[in-house]
């Protein structure tokens, strides 16, 4: 990256043009590579982890031996890529849980630090969100008039209500039917998941959620070592490759383990509420029959396991 | 052997040609490397590098490639009354048709390729190897009905020249079997990848049972026009006898799809517009603009007014009749359903988003660049098909039992030798 920097400073030079064609080619020289260590071609990758990456099975083809190669490797990809050390496991679903997701929209301040908690904690390059605020006008449903980039001094703003959207988790998801290779499924607990890499990036799925709740990794997400949180799941917040989709998988990471999702972490107002559907006395059960809930797009078929409801 | 020397000749035969041919060639080559060199920056940046975006996650490339599904679908206009109705007249001009079918699925599998985040996973889609979600993802199912087509059509047009190198009549009853099925395919590649749209509840914009019916209509539109205008080329410049009577009866083809087509998007627009919702968002804002944002009205509305110009000299005989404006009518109608199929249909099913964002688009110049070289790549495809099939076919290249002959046969050919230029 150093090298290329430099020469956009000159770029009258023959050289440049000559070692930009040969850059693009492909074909960058013993200098670029010891220079571009984080990036280069090969980067200091090996042959058998080139050719491991490529051949990789799909997550649910694989025996638990690849499995752990596959980790491994994931593990010394970050090294090379980030220059950090991260963990990286994978946690199976438990048995008797599916998870659901309540939001209080009446408490629901739109502070957005759910946002920048779930970024963190996802290690979310810096064009991705998976969670919006959208903030509405008082008295109206209408998402067009929704404005999900508000930028005020403080919040609540007077006349506003605040509906944060993300994934929410369908229990007939559109987004799994339409992939064409099966890169995206739902788990046992309900979490729609995405083998990063598996996904072919043809963004079908993109097109068939009714909740914008898919992003695609329009380029390598770069993040500082500092920002990256080392412990990461498979199907969950590992760092994810260019050219693929990705999406909210209720911090699987967490979630399997028993923690709350970051952004319910994050909630100052205690608008969040988390749980176990199958649990009769969880919170989430308590919210889902005793308060008027609904759901968005219900009209859709999507069955979401996202509800919100209002003490108003 | 023969199936060696019918390749040979076939390959010889391309190296054939007058300076316009390979001037031509030279030129098809240049807008090749020109958009190569773009996706390989495409390639080592991503996507990023495209005007998409999150909000619109599909632009120019799929619009092109829904386009020429269209297109490949059309060709069976040619088939259905060289064999259904069994006119020599249009038999002896099927072949291009096949030529062009081959071409527009190869074109649009390029699309998608160049499309994709991860080209290097396509193997992903083998079956066994891979994972195919088939037949749950409609995806999986227009790369099975693309990828079918393509083979049905190559097998055909193959089975069709090797016998006439061998100077054998082809077997009717043997291929038309295939004839019969390529038929009801051609239905199905168009209406599958309507469906691809029209499965996605969240989008209202294409969610719409229209969609499919309007796909084939508009694909009747251009894909006849783009024969007229080939077989138009082949004739002057290659000399190809191509008979008045084969055109008429596209015009024909071309004009009734056209108001067909027309009637179509006046159904569409009193649904959407008669008392508005929102599920007339998007087509509020491709025809009108929404909450500011038009980016896509001027596309739209140019695409109508070429398409009614177009559809206007196709139905006055004193206009059809000039040469001229008949032609015109057939470029008209080209432009005009590109634009309808890609940039008309594809980008607004995207604006504003399921959740009300309008983010707008119109691709840039990599996208511009990388799909102009997708079309050389189909122009020169076809041109080299066609040049090689074409001299087949009238007999110039052929397995002969005197060498000599065959040599001697060779030179005065060149003579007469010309360049089969499309578009």
């Amino acid at each position: 990256m150093a090298n290329q920097q430099d020469s956009n400073k000159k770029p009258d030079s023959i050289d440049h043009y000559r070692r930009a064609f040969l850059k693009r080619l492909g074909i960058t020289t013993a200098a670029t590579v010891g220079a571009t260590s984080a990036h280069g071609a090969w980067g200091g990758k090996t042959l058998g982890d080139t050719f491991a990456d490529f051949f990789q099975q799909h997550y649910q083809r694989m025996t638990p031996e690849e499995l752990q190669e596959t980790l491994d490797r994931i593990e010394r990809k970050a090294q090379r890529q980030y220059g950090t050390e991260i963990s990286c496991i994978d946690t199976p679903p438990v048995e008797g849980v599916v998870f659901g997701y309540a939001i209080n929209i009446s408490k629901c301040k739109g502070y957005r630090d759910c946002v920048e908690a779930c970024a963190e904690e996802n290690n979310l390059g810096p064009d991705i969100r998976y969670i919006h605020v959208l903030e509405m006008d008082e008295g109206s449903m209408n998402l067009e008039q929704a404005d999900r980039y508000y930028d005020h001094e403080t919040v609540p703003v007077e006349g506003k209500y605040y509906m944060p959207v993300q994934c929410m988790q369908c229990d007939n998801p559109p987004c799994v039917k339409a992939c064409p290779v099966d890169a995206t499924w739902m788990e046992p607990d309900g979490i729609v998941v995405v083998d990063y890499d598996w996904c072919i990036g043809c963004r079908y799925c993109m097109a068939a959620c009714p909740y914008s709740a898919r992003f695609f990794n329009w380029s390598r997400p770069d993040l500082p070592a500092d920002r990256i949180n080392p412990n990461t799941n498979y199907l969950g917040n590992r760092p994810r490759p260019v050219g693929v989709v990705e999406k909210c998988h209720f911090c699987t990471q967490r979630t399997r383990k028993g923690r709350q999702p970051a952004c319910q972490e994050a909630c100052p107002t205690g608008a969040r509420i988390f749980g176990n559907l199958l649990d009769p006395n969880s919170e989430i059960r308590y919210v889902l029959e005793h308060k008027a809930v609904f759901r968005l797009k219900e009209d859709l078929g999507t069955e979401p396991k996202f509800w919100y409801y209002s003490d108003r | 052997m023969a199936l060696l020397l019918f390749f040979r000749d076939a390959f010889r035969e391309l190296f054939r040609g007058s300076l316009l041919y390979w001037g031509w060639i030279v030129f098809l080559w240049a807008v090749i490397a020109l958009g190569a060199w773009n996706y390989i920056g495409q390639l080592n940046n991503g996507l990023v590098v495209t005007n998409m975006s999150n909000q619109v996650s599909w632009g120019f490339y799929i619009s092109n490639f829904t386009f020429l599904v269209g297109v490949a679908a059309a060709a069976v206009m040619l088939v259905i009354p060289a064999y259904i109705f069994n006119r020599k007249d249009i038999r002896d001009v099927v072949l291009l048709g096949d030529t062009m079918a081959v071409t527009a699925v190869f074109m649009a599998m390029l699309f998608v390729i160049v499309d994709i985040g991860r080209p290097d996973r396509i193997w992903h889609m083998i079956p066994m190897i891979g994972s195919f979600n088939f037949p749950v993802s409609l995806l999986a199912w227009d790369v099975v009905v693309l990828s079918g087509y393509l083979l049905l059509n190559l097998g055909i047009s193959f089975y069709l020249l090797f016998s006439h190198y061998q100077g054998r009549e082809a077997k009717l009853k043997a291929y038309l079997p295939f004839i019969m099925l390529a038929i009801f395919w051609a239905i199905s590649i168009h209406t599958v990848t309507a469906f691809l749209y029209s499965a996605n509840t969240g989008r209202p914009f294409w969610h719409n049972a229209l969609l499919a019916p309007r796909f084939i209509a508009s694909a009747f539109c251009s894909g006849p026009a783009i024969a007229i205008l080939i077989l138009q080329i082949v004739r002057k410049l290659a000399g190809y006898p191509v008979r008045q009577s084969a055109i008429d009866t596209l015009r024909v083809t071309m004009t009734v799809s056209l108001q067909i087509t027309l009637f179509f998007v006046v159904a569409e627009l009193f649904t959407d517009f008669y008392h508005e919702g929102t599920h007339s968002a998007s087509a509020h804002y491709l025809f009108f603009g929404l909450h500011g944002a038009a980016k896509l009205t001027p596309w739209i509305w140019s695409a109508l007014a070429l398409l009614v110009v177009a559809v206007i000299i196709l139905m006055v005989r004193q206009l059809r009749r000039r040469a001229v404006f008949f032609n015109i009518a057939c470029v008209l109608t080209v432009i005009g359903v590109w634009i309808e199929k890609g940039m008309g249909l594809v980008i607004p099913g995207y604006i504003p988003t399921p959740l009300g964002e309008i983010f707008e688009y119109l691709p840039n110049s990599t996208e511009v660049m990388i799909s102009l070289g997708i079309w050389a790549i189909g122009l020169l495809t076809f041109t080299l098909l066609a040049k090689a099939g074409m001299a087949i076919e009238r007999g110039q290249v052929g397995l002969r039992d005197d060498i000599e002959e065959q040599l001697a046969g060779l030179t005065n050919e060149e003579e007469s030798e010309s360049v089969a230029t499309p578009g």
